[in-house]
């Protein structure tokens, strides 16, 4: 009997370990980044380019940073679920302008909305290496202590947002 | 001339030319050693996304400005994770990926040993003695016609 139930066994487990490798994304890397302190930075604001701003000024409040880029196609799918949580106030959106040219960016925003507090403008990319970006758009949330504690690789959508991201804010505003 | 001279001779015996070819060398292995996450099948020299083009600049102003190797790896591991790598490192998550085929291996020798002893020992089976086999004819109602 056993004979015949071995090799059943091992290919049965050989089904799941395929079928569990097929469900997974191999683009989502796992970021070493979370648990850590979000690497410092200090860029012109794009609004405002005589202004600049560090992650430090938000020390104490809970915020998303949402990188974007106008050039960026899945940006666009995205945008509207953050413009709707920016109208719901229930947690501050900055934005990393990531490779992008200044005046695009602006009609860009003019066009879709501006769901951001401020974007900051990382013209040649240099932070988005120290945050580890590859594919825009993507979304770190900081606690209050400037530490990442969730990374969103890809659009953000309504189910993210409610399911994971909103959650964990509320109980790191604690 | 003669200043001609001078300079070739000059620019014949000064290291940066081999220097530079080594440096082009240390960059060119760093950059096969490391992925291009945007195409993930593809190594940071081979690939021609804008972040590899950026992580190649990160590389070479590195070695330009004097890292080690292992010091411009980890750099791209902090912000990236194992994943940049494509030989994975040995530690207590990746243990399985490592000593697993090997593992897989033992298993499947020991199997074949297993199986090649028993058939072995079946083949080695004594045939009936006398007594045995009388006792079978018995059995089986086939014994001599007298």
């Amino acid at each position: 009997m056993i004979r015949f139930l071995a090799p059943l066994a091992i290919f049965l487990a050989v089904v799941v370990f395929l079928y569990a490798g097929l469900g997974r994304d191999p683009r989502e890397v796992p970021s070493p980044l979370i648990g850590k302190a979000a690497p410092a930075f200090e860029l012109p604001v794009l609004a405002q380019p005589d202004k600049r701003f560090a992650p430090a000024d938000m020390k104490g409040k809970v915020w998303l940073l949402n990188v974007w880029a106008s050039w960026c196609v899945s940006c666009r799918d995205e945008h509207p679920v953050l413009v709707e949580l920016a109208g719901k106030r229930v947690i501050p959106v900055l934005g990393l302008n990531y490779k992008d040219k200044d005046d695009q960016a602006k009609a860009w925003l003019a066009k879709f909305g501006n769901p951001y507090d401020l974007s900051v403008v990382d013209a040649d990319g240099r932070i988005g290496i120290d945050y580890g970006v590859y594919g825009v758009p993507e979304t770190y949330l900081i606690d209050g202590e400037g530490v990442i504690r969730y990374k969103q690789i890809g659009p953000l959508t309504p189910a993210i947002l409610e399911q994971k991201v909103l959650p964990l804010a509320k109980s790191l505003q604690k | 001339m003669k200043a001609w001279l001078f300079a070739f001779i000059l620019i014949c015996l000064s290291p940066s030319g081999n220097a530079d070819e080594s440096e082009k060398q240390r960059i060119r292995s760093l950059e096969e050693k490391l992925r291009c996450l945007v195409c993930q099948n593809q190594s940071l020299a081979d690939s021609n996304a804008e972040l590899a083009e950026d992580l190649r600049g990160q590389v070479r102003a590195q070695v330009k400005a004097g890292k080690t190797d292992d010091q411009i790896v980890a750099y791209l591991v902090e912000r990236y994770g194992d994943f940049v790598l494509y030989e994975p490192p040995f530690k207590a998550t990746t243990v399985l990926l490592w000593v697993g085929p090997f593992l897989l291996l033992a298993v499947g020798v020991a199997a074949l040993i297993l199986a090649l002893r028993r058939r072995r020992s079946a083949a080695e089976e004594l045939p009936l003695g006398p007594e045995q086999k009388r006792l079978a004819e018995r059995m089986l109602g086939s014994g001599d016609p007298q």
